[in-house]
This record gives C-alpha cells, structure tokens and sequence, in this order.
C-alpha cells in the first residue's frame, strides 16, 4: 500500500514522521535526503527499548558519499526496528517512505506537531532549497 | 603491464619459487612434538609461488599505477598536497637520526633529542603555544590527545562530571566529532550562517556551564576564515570551556597570525600537511599537540627538556595524561618536517602561506563563472565549488571527478563539506606553477562544456584508466576483504 506522504510531518532535516497512534510515531527519511545521500550502503539502527531524547542522534546512514547522523524528532522509547535494512540497506533507497521506514518510537506523552511541518510546509521547504 | 591487474595469488604456479635456501645444517624439529596442538595450523599456508622476475614484475607494474604529487596535479582539499622537497630525505637519512634507537642512553642521542626540542620550539611559535608534545602520529590522534588534555584540565577543576559537550561547528572535518566521542565527549553541532562560518547566535545557544569546549578549523573547511573568531573565544571561555583548533588548514596562516593569538587553548598540526612531509598512502604523519600554560601540566609524558646545554627526558609530571605513542610517536617524519622549517625561514613560511592564498584565489577567480560559487567572497588557502549547476545534464560531481583522471589531474575533494551540495573541494598548494593552475581550470572548463553537450563523456569516465568505474555500492554493501579462490 502506497503511504499517505501528504498525511505524514516533516522536519528540516529531511525526516518523516507518520502518526501510528495517539503516542507511538513511525520515522523514516524523506526521498530528498534518500537522493541526496545516494546509494546507501549501511544503516545503524539503536536497539529496542532504547530512550531518545528530541534533536538527540539515534541512527546513522551511510552512503557511498558521506555518513549521515539521524536525529529523533521527538523523544521516547524505541519500540520497534526496521531490521530488514540491515541486511538490505538499498530498500532505503528504493522505498523511503514505506519498506523503508527507521523505527517506531513510543512517547510518554501524547504526540505534538509542534516544531514539525506539514507536507505543504516542506515541499515549500524543499523548493527554497533548490534556489 | 597497463592493464595488468591480477592479485598476486592468481598468477601462483604450484612449486613455482623466487628464493633458493642455503642447504639445512641443523638438526631439524618436529614442531608438533614441541607445541600444543593449538598452537600449530592444521592447512598449509596459502602463500603465493611464483619467481623473482614475476614477483619484480607485479610490484614494478602496481608502483607505476600509484599517482602522487610527483606525477600530477593534486588538488585534494583540506590535504594539502605539497611538493615535498628531496632534502628532507636527506636529513631523514642521516645516521645520528635513522640508526639510532629510543631507548639509547640519552647522552648518545643528544642530536636527536636537540633536534625534537627545538622543532618543538619552531612549533610554538607557528601556533602561538606555550608549550608543545611531538607524539601524536596524526591529525586524528593529535586532537584526540587534545581533548583528553582538556578532559583532565576539567577533571582537575573539578568539573570532569559537569563538562561533558563539544560544540563543533557542521563544516568541521568528519574526524572533530569522532575524536570527541572516543574521547568521551558528547557532540553537539552548530550551524553555519549564509556566508559559511559558525553562526554566533547558535554557538551562544548552545553554549552552557556543561561546555567542555568548541573544536574549530580556521580558516575552515570552505576555505573560509572565521572572522569573529575573537568573540567566539570570548563566548567559550566566558562560558568556562576551552577551545581546540584543528590545523589541518594551517597551512594558509602560516606567519600571518596564529591559534594562540586567535585565543585557541590547545591546537594540533599535520605536520604531513602544512610541512611538507610524504602523505596518502606515502605516511605515515605526525599531529603535534600544543597548549596554553595553563594545560602544560596535561601534556603526555614523556618530554625533551633542556637542562643547560643538555637535552634530557622527563616524565616528572603527576598531572599528565601519560603516554598517548610508543616512544617519540614517528620521529623520522619529525625529522623531515624540522628539515623543511629550517629550510624556509619565518620569511620563506609566511610566503607559503601568501602564494598558497594566491593560488587558490586564482583558481576560483577562473572556475568561478563555470560553476555555482556558494560562498562568494575570498578565500583563503582553498575554495568550494558546487557542482548542482550541471545536474540538468544528469552529470554529476563524481563524474566530474572521473573525468579529472582522464587529464592525469587527481580529483579534488568531493561531496565534502556536507554543507554544500555536490561539492567539490579545491587546494592547489603553494608549489605549482601558474602553468599547471592554468591547465587544471582549462580541463574544468573542458569538462563544463563537454556536460553540455556530451555528458556521456563523463559518466563513462574514466576512459584511459587501467581500472574504469568501481562498483563502490556492492563493494560497500557485500565488501569482500580476504582472497576467495
């Protein structure tokens, strides 16, 4: 099933967020940084359980050109892994926003847009980059 | 033998040898009568059997693949790819330097001892540092050792527990934020502004009572020089952290200013960069550390020290962070770094520095108008280019990079700093004549217009090459490393 990119927030570091319920958020990252990063070769993906605080790095990407850090746009716990990228880091390349996708991460409270952008708001975003 | 390209190994013929042993006088050993059966190898080492001519051949043809300044251009950003002079050699080869060993009593290395004392003075000078330690073998090492210097200085202030972030700004060599976690340290990084250096209003958000420091390059990673550099110091210590300055770039303020002066509290040198010595692939490097006087208590033991006339060693210093090289860390590349110093002068260096500024204006003043500049202004000692401009021929800056070869001009630094877009990161150095500057920005401009209007020219390149295009990718994702027959 195709994913819903315009029901999805967004962040100026080039991730996703799709709201999974009232406290858990899947995270992935966007076909802009996937086409940035170019092929990538090795995800690094943190443990299940592990605590996350907002803005703090949680995974890492790598690609033929450069290592990209991940930061967690919201802060909680992991709840679970995309472990398939382990063993097929090019699913990122081929699919970001959906066989793609990082972690699920569960917030102790209930989840906030506050700081995020709406997919208008980052395609806007996205067209100031390109100037 | 250009396109030879075999493994050692897939030229072995069984039997096939390139040694003759003398006939065996001596009783021989049945070893598995004498070692645990751990300790013995079950299979026949797979060694490779082939003759002395095939053995001279095949090293012979992968010595004429290797590329180095003395065969072309290198203008590979941030590494300062310098001609390195012959007479540095020279000096390395002297007997009281190659023939000696460290733990010969001191008395009989006196030279050698002399010689680390006073390049360790010549290295103060250069960065404005109180005092100075050779050991580091590298750029990397030596702002580890760095960190851990103002690691201990916190520690000793009682604020080791306290002080736990560096502030690196998103320009910085990958190599900043690795060295500050493996020495312990939590990462935070600061945005660049619109003009490419460290925005203040983020670093003064960023800074707090659990500051341990700021790492910073200057002038930085785009060629740029920091120009608030002062009150950047003034918001680091203001705050109780410190500041470390990266020299991998010092090569552009050699004589004209220095860390020191800049307000930097512990700084590293590449002396393979800056001063001349072989590196990439040729090493290995040196990364001298110097410190302010309120760290010389930290430095690593142990030290050259002059006692009157005499040059001894000491490691008297209970606040040391110990030993962070085995012996005098690579002193033969000391040697050769001593060697350049003295041949320079202060004069000579500070001309370094002004034609390696020169130089890498020139360049950017001719590529200018063929690529996209994000920073506009002058540069120092290197410059970034972006090539985004040739993205509507779907070519891109690795196929720039390709084609470079093809002229037999090594590529410059590409898709680094990370804050510009398919970057292309330029140092041609203060040794290349005005011809090669020329014929390098005439090759770039060449493979602007063939973009234009035969972009297959560059994806496919390189064309002359033994080796054509890597499949990096499936190198990286299924990486091969040991000989599979």
């Amino acid at each position: 099933m195709a994913a819903n990119k315009e029901a999805f927030l967004y962040t100026k570091e080039h991730e996703w967020i799709e709201v999974k319920g009232e406290t858990v958020v899947r995270i992935g990252i966007t076909d802009y940084a996937v086409d940035q990063l170019g092929d990538i070769v090795f995800v690094d993906l943190p443990e299940t359980d592990s605590e996350f605080i907002a803005e703090e790095e949680f995974a890492t990407v790598e690609s033929v050109k450069s290592t990209s850090e991940i930061y967690a746009p919201v802060s909680g716990s992991i709840q679970s892994v995309n472990s398939r990228l382990e063993d097929e880091p090019e699913v990122l390349n081929e699919s970001p926003f959906e066989d793609g996708w990082l972690v699920e991460i569960e917030s102790p409270e209930p989840f906030s847009q506050e700081g995020l952008l709406s997919y208008e708001e980052y395609q806007n975003y996205l067209s100031e980059l390109e100037d | 033998m250009k396109n030879y390209n075999s493994l050692i190994f897939e030229i072995s013929q069984p039997g096939r040898t390139a040694y003759s042993l003398p006939k065996n006088d001596v009783d021989t050993v049945e070893l598995n009568e004498e070692l645990p059966s751990h300790l013995l190898r079950s299979e026949e080492p797979e060694l490779p059997e082939i003759s002395e001519l095939q053995l001279m051949r095949h090293y012979t043809a992968l010595s004429n693949k290797n590329f180095g300044v003395e065969t072309g251009f290198y203008p590979l950003g941030s590494c300062t790819m310098k001609y390195n002079p012959k007479r540095n050699e020279v000096a390395a080869k002297m007997s009281g330097f190659s023939a000696i060993h460290p733990l010969q009593p001191t008395n009989t290395t006196q030279g050698a001892l002399q010689l680390m004392y006073e390049l360790q003075e010549d290295l103060k000078e250069v960065t404005g540092m109180d005092a100075m330690t050779l050991q580091p073998a590298a750029g990397a090492q030596g702002e580890w050792t760095g960190l851990l210097i103002l690691k201990a200085y916190h520690a000793k202030n009682g604020e080791g527990e306290q002080r736990k972030k560096i502030l690196i700004p998103d320009s910085a060599h990958g190599t900043n934020p690795a060295s500050a976690v493996v020495a312990g340290f939590d990462v935070v990084e600061i945005k660049s502004n619109e003009r490419g250096t460290v925005d203040i209003e983020a670093l003064k958000a960023a800074v707090g009572d659990d500051t341990a420091g700021l790492m910073l390059t200057n002038p930085n990673t785009l060629g740029l020089f920091e120009k608030d550099i002062a009150e950047m110091a003034e918001i680091i210590h203001d705050a109780g952290g410190l500041l470390y300055y990266d020299g991998a770039n010092a090569n552009a303020i050699l004589g004209k200013s220095t860390p020191g002066m800049m307000g930097f509290d512990v700084v590293h040198l590449n002396l393979h960069k800056t001063f001349s010595t072989p590196h990439g692939g040729g090493g290995p490097g040196s990364g001298p550390v110097g410190v302010k006087l309120h760290l010389e208590p930290f430095l690593p033991v142990p030290r050259v020290e002059k006692e009157g006339d005499r040059y001894v060693v000491s490691s008297d210093y209970p606040d040391a962070i110990g030993r962070v090289k085995g012996y005098w860390g690579n002193f033969g590349v000391n040697v050769r770094a001593y060697s350049y110093i003295r041949t320079m002068g202060p004069e000579g260096l500070k001309q370094v520095s002004e034609s390696a500024v020169l130089h890498a204006n020139y360049l950017k003043s001719r590529l200018e108008p063929y690529f996209k500049t994000p920073y506009p202004q002058y540069c120092m000692h290197e410059f970034v280019l972006s090539g985004s401009n040739l993205k509507k021929h779907d070519v891109r800056t690795l196929d720039i990079a390709k084609r470079l070869l093809d002229f037999g001009i090594y590529a410059p630094t590409v898709y680094f700093p990370l804050i510009v877009e398919e970057a292309l990161m330029i140092e041609p150095t203060e040794t290349e004549p005005k011809e090669m500057l020329d014929e390098f920005a005439d090759a770039m401009i060449q493979i602007v217009k063939e973009a234009e209007e035969s972009p297959e020219l560059l994806r496919e390149a390189p064309h002359d090459k033994s080796v054509r295009r890597m499949d990096e990718v499936t190198a990286s994702r299924k990486p091969v490393v040991v000989y599979q027959k």
